[in-house]
């Protein structure tokens, strides 16, 4: 009996020192990524986020990990694996994850998720949580830009695949010029890819050849291509999503960021206070740094002209321009 | 008693089953040694993909999800092949048949069983019809089914891509579809496993819980049913027979009244619907929609490894199906455990195939070893 006694006070002793470990551990804060299949080195979105994820481990001792997503099917089961994990949040990159962070959350209701580039609006689960950009704002002042400093009256747009998503990059820029510079002519393509660099060439060499002299993209991995084309060209072209100055320095004139890291970062450390946006979402525009344009733009474009895109956001911050992010909204511009 | 213990080891030695097995550790072996190269530990990363795969039930059935089409776009192209047909569009006609699986589980309105058999019959149709057109291609004006059936992949994607752009199809700024009727989905409980009592029930029963958080469903057991039906029809039927003559020898086939270009378009047909078939019941039992895509998802393209390893054989598909999909499924797990790039492990996968599709090398230093030993 005395035996049997120790024996149980040497084993609750056990379990109460692993869960003091448990404690220990549970204070860390983990987070997780699950990238489209664009992968985690697209210079692009994907990439930023990692990099905002990088950042929290850095400033408050975040312990994170990122899981590659090769095909559509890939996705729930990444969620899963990443859920199994114990991760106190997991990230799903881009709206293309939509329909798989639901339903993994529906079926795995204690864990929090987050997601960039999509709303489910009221639909929204509890443990959810939504991160979405205004793209037309940094895309308008981009735009503004090009309008100013085209000599041929032609700029460029090259999208990635035709979704809403990246229409908001395409009006938002078009009003840029056209409130720049309303004679300025906007050529548009779609490379109905985000990763073919190729194509993304292609299409801008022929711009170049049909008298564009800047060219913006939203194409993730097809934008490569785009610059290059710019490089060999000597003309100038637009990064999208992160400053894409560093892929050819004397060519990216500036770049329209989206600020994915920051969202990231953001929510991160919102969590480590306490507080999960769950069933919320969380919109990241000029006013709150979730976008802008690149802080290398002062090595080609000239002050006055940077003067006047402060200005700019100055208003729109205000509220007095409401950059148009559709067709619709563009018309009446 | 000593012979028969020389008998046993001859077996092990050079029997099929051993070669295959050997063949396997060996591609363990030199994908640990890129693992090594690329700076991670080979025996934790085998570690990590072996409890990925088994050390939960979920993990077992995902292992059999990612496995499903990749069997039946095997068969597809052992099918042809057993016809002298080198069929890589499996990935065109896979698209093709997820498409119309998709529009046929979104827009007809149906009873539970029918609706599935429909839409699996509408996508084993269509997909017949884009594998027996480079078939034809192929007997008609003899363009070579490599060929044709490269550009009909791009041709189905694209095809696949403008069809989600029907406003009424797909659903706007997700670039997917919207998901098909409850009536003509193959998930097992599917359903019921998300509702507030589905929940409150499981959480007693973690055991099944844990496996139906995989999207379980009936395509595994369609695609033992296609093995069986592919080997049936090759092996015990005349039109196999033909088929398989036309693969042998064409010109004894046709001087034998085996008419060649029937059979390729048959063949054709054939391997078309199988691939179609594969597309069918991903759409019906794991993704509900189909999705914009941006690259080829390679469904078919790994189909002809799938096939390769499984000796163009029917069952040979099953397991060789089995491997694939349990290295794809698993070995991506030594990424957010190890932080392994995708790149290093789809070398490590890609090496292991490559080993394991090539006993013919092992038999060879067999044979060597043997002329050794006897000089």
């Amino acid at each position: 009996m005395k035996k049997n006694r120790l024996a149980l006070s040497a084993v609750l002793t056990l379990i109460f020192i692993a869960g003091l470990f448990a404690v220990g551990q549970a204070a860390k804060m983990r987070i997780a990524m699950v990238t489209d299949v664009g992968g985690v080195n697209d210079q692009s979105f994907n990439q930023s986020a990692w990099e905002g994820l990088k950042r929290a481990e850095k400033d408050f001792g975040a312990e994170v990990a990122y899981k590659e997503s090769r095909q559509d099917a890939d996705y729930a089961p990444n969620m899963e694996t990443l859920t199994d994990a114990g991760y106190d949040l997991i990230w799903g990159i881009g709206f293309l994850m939509g329909d798989a962070i639901k339903e993994t959350a529906e079926i795995n209701p204690d864990q929090k998720y987050a997601i960039i580039d999509f709303s489910y609006g009221p639909e929204t689960p509890k443990n959810v949580a939504c991160a979405v950009f205004q793209e037309e704002e940094p895309s308008f002042l981009v735009g503004y830009i090009a309008g100013k400093m085209t000599k041929t009256n032609k700029v460029g747009f090259v999208g990635g695949i035709k979704f809403p998503l990246i229409e908001k990059f395409e009006y938002g820029y078009m009003a840029g010029v056209k409130l720049a510079n309303p004679d300025a002519e906007v050529l548009r393509q779609y490379a109905e890819s985000f990763t073919d660099a190729a194509k993304g060439k292609a299409i801008t060499n022929n711009m170049y050849q049909q008298g564009a002299d800047i060219v913006f993209h939203a194409s993730g991995g097809v934008g490569d291509g785009v610059i290059e084309a710019a490089k060999e060209k000597g003309k100038w072209a637009i990064g999208v999503d992160k400053d894409q100055n560093f892929l050819a320095p004397d060519n990216v004139l500036t770049s329209a960021m989206k600020r994915v890291d920051n969202a990231i970062y953001d929510i991160g450390k919102r969590l480590m206070g306490g507080e999960f946006a769950g069933g919320d979402t969380v919109v990241y525009n000029l006013k709150n740094d979730g976008v802008g344009i690149a802080p290398t733009s002062n090595k080609h474009v000239p002050a006055e002209i940077l003067k006047e895109v402060d200005g700019l956001v100055a208003k729109i911050k205000a509220g007095e321009i409401v950059v148009p992010a559709t067709k619709d909204a563009l018309d009446k511009f | 008693m000593s012979s028969i213990g020389a008998s046993l080891k001859d077996k092990f030695l050079n029997g099929a089953l051993s070669i295959t097995l050997m063949s396997v550790l060996f591609g363990f072996l030199r994908g640990g040694i890129i693992l090594l190269l690329a700076g991670f530990n080979p025996l934790e990363a085998y570690g990590v993909i072996l409890k990925g795969i088994f050390s939960r039930p979920k993990y077992v059935s995902y292992v059999i999800i990612y496995s499903t089409p990749l069997i039946i776009t095997g068969l597809s192209v052992a099918f042809a092949l057993r016809t002298g047909l080198f069929n890589i569009g499996a990935e065109g006609q896979y698209i093709m048949g997820a498409l119309a699986a998709a529009a046929a589980g979104y827009y007809l309105k149906l009873p539970m069983v029918l609706h599935v058999f429909t839409a699996v019959g509408l996508a084993v149709i269509v997909a017949a019809f884009w594998g027996g057109l480079a078939g034809w291609f192929k007997a008609r004006f003899g363009v070579n089914e490599v060929i044709s059936t490269i550009m009909l992949n791009w041709t189905a994607l694209y095809i696949s891509n403008w069809a989600i752009t029907i406003p009424s199809f797909g659903r706007q700024g997700t670039g997917k579809t919207y998901a098909i009727q409850p009536t003509a989905q193959i998930d097992i409980l599917g359903q019921w496993k998300r509702t507030p009592e589905g929940i409150a029930f499981l959480r007693e029963h973690p055991m099944l819980w844990d496996v139906l958080k995989s999207p379980v469903n009936l395509g595994f057991v369609f695609a033992i049913l296609l093995a069986g039906l592919v080997w049936y029809v090759l092996n015990r039927t005349t039109l196999g027979y033909e088929l398989r003559a036309v693969g042998h020898n064409p010109q004894a086939a046709e001087a034998g009244g085996i008419s060649v270009k029937r059979s390729m378009v048959i063949s054709m047909l054939f391997a078309g619907g199988l691939a179609g078939a594969a597309g069918a019941f991903q759409v019906l039992g794991v993704s509900h929609r189909i999705a914009t895509l941006a690259i080829m998802e390679g469904y078919g393209f790994d189909g002809i490894a799938v096939s390769l390893i499984g000796n163009n054989s029917g069952p040979g598909c099953v397991f060789a199906g089995l491997l694939f999909g349990s290295l794809k499924y698993g070995g991506s797990k030594i990424q957010d455990v190890m932080g392994a790039p995708t790149e290093v492990i789809n070398i490590m996968i890609g090496i292991i195939i490559f080993f394991v599709a090539m006993p013919k090398l092992i038999r060879m230093i067999l044979a060597y070893r043997k002329r050794r030993e006897r000089n």
